[in-house]
């Protein structure tokens, strides 16, 4: 069990009760909604006969959905329009904050919420989406929910939970040149395998995570739900502390003192106990590229596809299933894989770190012949940011096109889609068979950067051979 | 399909069905139910688009299309079950297409409480006993008596000792799961709690 860890500390602080069950009631510090797993949280409290128990601790914003072409309304979509339109009801209904199109704080739930300080350490957060871990970059406790569990948080401003373990993950020295957040991550995700993290938080730490900026932190734990793990954290330290300072909502005057000397205080002790503990050699890290339909199934840029006697018995049946809707042969290189689509977005590198690296590796170059690149800017800070430092222009020069802000095709719940078998370079997180919005479709998951590699030559490049030049 | 979709109430603590085996690692929600089905503003027409892309691809011999499966209640699955998004529109398809237990070699996290908050228990048993129920689906129908509370299932044939969390486990016996009035029951415990965060203070800007 382990003990004196910024999870424990940050549980226990929130444990409501411990209910009959045996499970824990935690109260949940922050809610963030957005318009899909929400509705039906609404109308089941109508259904009880509930009110919001405590509207100023959930905020809205709506992400899922949206068009990224013309945002106009009523949408063309039928469907999402009556999405849209049932999350503004009800945000007015319950007195609900809602972020809306147009309001210059819309975005990517998970984008929108840091860059607005709505996200502080040792917090709770829940939302009903699972790369809600992302809000672990700042040292809170945040995990996914399902849509009963939003109507719990929104009825009750807490759910049944019980406590997960903690496995520390400890990155040893620094990532190389060209190596990006994104590379690690799907590194240690490989490295665990996709369900390692079943009933685990993962603490990230050591010199290679204490190196990355605050949005590179947040890619890491963004997806930490991909190794299985619910949540994912990173002690707080100054980065943090300045990320937060003088954002909308963070803590202003003599409060932003009492803060930090609190978030101090929630660290992971010298001598905390973890129920496991992981460690790995960052700067052995290469571009690492998926191959497959689950983000374990990577490789670095000059490996070959792994062959079935390589691997654990255990993760053969799912290799068999990804060679063949891949329509990869194990031995075969990844590098020079021919690609169709290219996509910067989502809530795992959406951000205008991630907008900046893409765009240094596009400044003079060209989107090869016949390939549909385009970049989706995961809030509306980040596009109007993005358009202040002129990155607009080189996406738009490369040939890439410049979207509105939103998920679009990390899940294509829009008109964003891959056609027929497609093969799709994408900086978001899940290569799941059909994710993309085509049942055969396939997709290739890796950094902004290699992704911006990936546009000029149409095949897999290596990124390296791009910015050493 | 046609079963008609009554939503599970209270306690319970006996699950009687014929089995479906679904073989594979990692089978994740996008699967489950894809994205373009959430667009809905209730889970009322899900049940008919559960595993739709697996399904069209397989072109009618998917396990969920299968004459042979026609009634089923208990999934049978193997490793990772239900990885990936949030998405309660998962379990809440499965339901609707008539599933009331699934019997697993492992779940993931999030999908995993989503059942047990909709009311669908999910059981562990280890891989060689799920190779041993999918080897034999593969020849005849299964029938299981599943027994909450002596966490067994039995048929004929066979007798298993299911795994399940304790605290899942007592929900379903008590009818906790449907948690929201439980939760606020401790209504003073709550407002306590709000008013000792620290946060809650220095963000009162
Ligand atoms: S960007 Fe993708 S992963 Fe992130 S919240 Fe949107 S759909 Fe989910």
């Amino acid at each position: 069990m382990s003990q004196d860890t910024l999870f424990d500390k940050v549980w226990d602080l929130h444990k409501v009760a411990n209910l009959p069950g045996g499970s824990d009631q935690i109260f949940i510090g922050l809610h963030l909604i957005h318009e899909v797993t929400s509705p039906q949280a609404f109308g089941a409290l109508k259904d009880k006969n509930l009110k919001v128990k405590f509207p100023q601790r959930t905020v809205a914003t709506v992400d899922h959905i949206v068009p990224t072409d013309n945002q106009s309304r009523p949408f063309k979509d039928n469907l999402a329009e009556q999405m849209i339109n049932t999350l503004e009801k009800n945000c007015i209904e319950h007195k609900i904050k809602f972020f809306n199109i147009g309001s210059g704080n819309q975005g990517i739930v998970h984008v929108v919420a840091p860059e607005l300080g709505l996200t502080q350490p040792g917090m709770t957060i829940a939302c009903g989406d699972s790369h809600t871990s992302t809000h672990g970059a700042f040292g809170s406790i945040a995990f996914g929910i399902g849509t009963s569990q939003v109507r719990d948080v929104l009825a009750s401003q807490t759910i049944a939970m019980n406590k997960l373990k903690v496995r520390q993950i400890w990155c040893e020295n620094k990532l190389s040149t060209g190596i990006y957040a994104k590379d690690l991550v799907l590194h240690i995700i490989n490295q665990l395998g996709v369900k390692a993290g079943v009933g685990f938080a993962y603490e990230f730490a050591g010199p290679a995570i204490s190196e990355l900026s605050m949005e590179e932190r947040m890619t890491i734990c963004n997806m930490s739900i991909e190794g299985g793990a619910r949540c994912g954290y990173i002690n707080p330290d100054e980065k943090t502390f300045s990320y937060i300072k003088d954002k909308l909502f963070s803590p202003k005057n003599e409060n932003w003192e009492n803060a930090v000397k609190w978030w101090k205080s929630l660290v992971s002790t010298d001598n905390c106990i973890y129920d496991d503990v992981f460690k790995l050699d960052a700067s052995k890290v290469e571009p690492t590229i998926t191959w497959g339909i689950t983000p374990g199934q990577s490789i670095g840029i000059n490996q070959k596809i792994p062959s079935l006697n390589e691997m654990h018995p255990n993760d053969q049946f799912i290799a068999g299933e990804a060679y063949e809707y891949m329509g990869f042969k194990p031995g075969q290189s990844i590098k020079n894989t021919p690609i169709d689509v290219c996509f910067i977005g989502s809530c795992t590198n959406g951000r205008i770190s991630d907008l900046r690296v893409a765009a240094r590796v596009l400044e003079h170059n060209k989107v090869a012949k016949n390939i549909k690149a385009f970049v989706v800017p995961g809030s509306e800070k980040v596009a109007k940011e993005a358009k202040e430092e002129g990155l607009d222009k080189i996406f738009i020069k490369a040939g890439f096109q410049w979207r509105e802000p939103g998920c679009s095709m990390c899940l294509a719940m829009n008109s964003d889609k891959l056609i027929g078998n497609q093969v799709s370079a994408s900086s978001s997180n899940r290569n799941f068979k059909g994710r993309q919005g085509s049942p055969n479709g396939r997709t290739l998951l890796m950094s902004p950067a290699m992704v911006a590699a990936a546009s000029i030559t149409g095949k897999v490049s290596d990124v390296r051979d791009f910015i050493n030049k | 399909m046609s079963v008609k979709f009554k939503p599970p109430i209270g306690k319970f603590s006996q699950i009687n069905g014929k089995c479906i085996s679904l073989v594979g690692d990692d089978i994740d929600t996008d699967r489950i139910i894809p994205a373009r089905f959430l667009k809905c503003i209730d889970f009322d027409s899900l049940g008919e688009s559960v595993f739709d892309d697996d399904r069209k691809t397989l072109k009618g011999n998917h396990p969920f299309d299968l004459e042979t499966n026609k009634g089923s209640s208990i999934l049978i699955v193997n490793s990772n079950f239900g990885c990936g998004s949030s998405r309660e529109h998962a379990p809440q398809a499965l339901m609707r297409w008539g599933i009331k237990a699934i019997i697993g070699e492992s779940f993931a996290d999030i999908f995993y409480s989503n059942c047990i908050a909709i009311g669908i228990p999910c059981f562990t048993l280890p891989k060689e006993s799920i190779k041993k129920i999918q080897k034999y689906l593969n020849i005849k129908n299964l029938f299981l008596e599943i027994d909450l509370f002596e966490s067994t299932a039995k048929a004929e044939e066979f007798k298993f000792d299911l795994e399940i969390k304790e605290t899942s486990k007592k929900m379903f016996l008590s009818g906790e799961w449907d948690a929201t009035l439980k939760l606020l029951e401790n209504k003073a415990l709550i407002e306590n709690k709000l008013n000792d965060l620290p946060y809650i203070k220095f963000n009162n800007n």
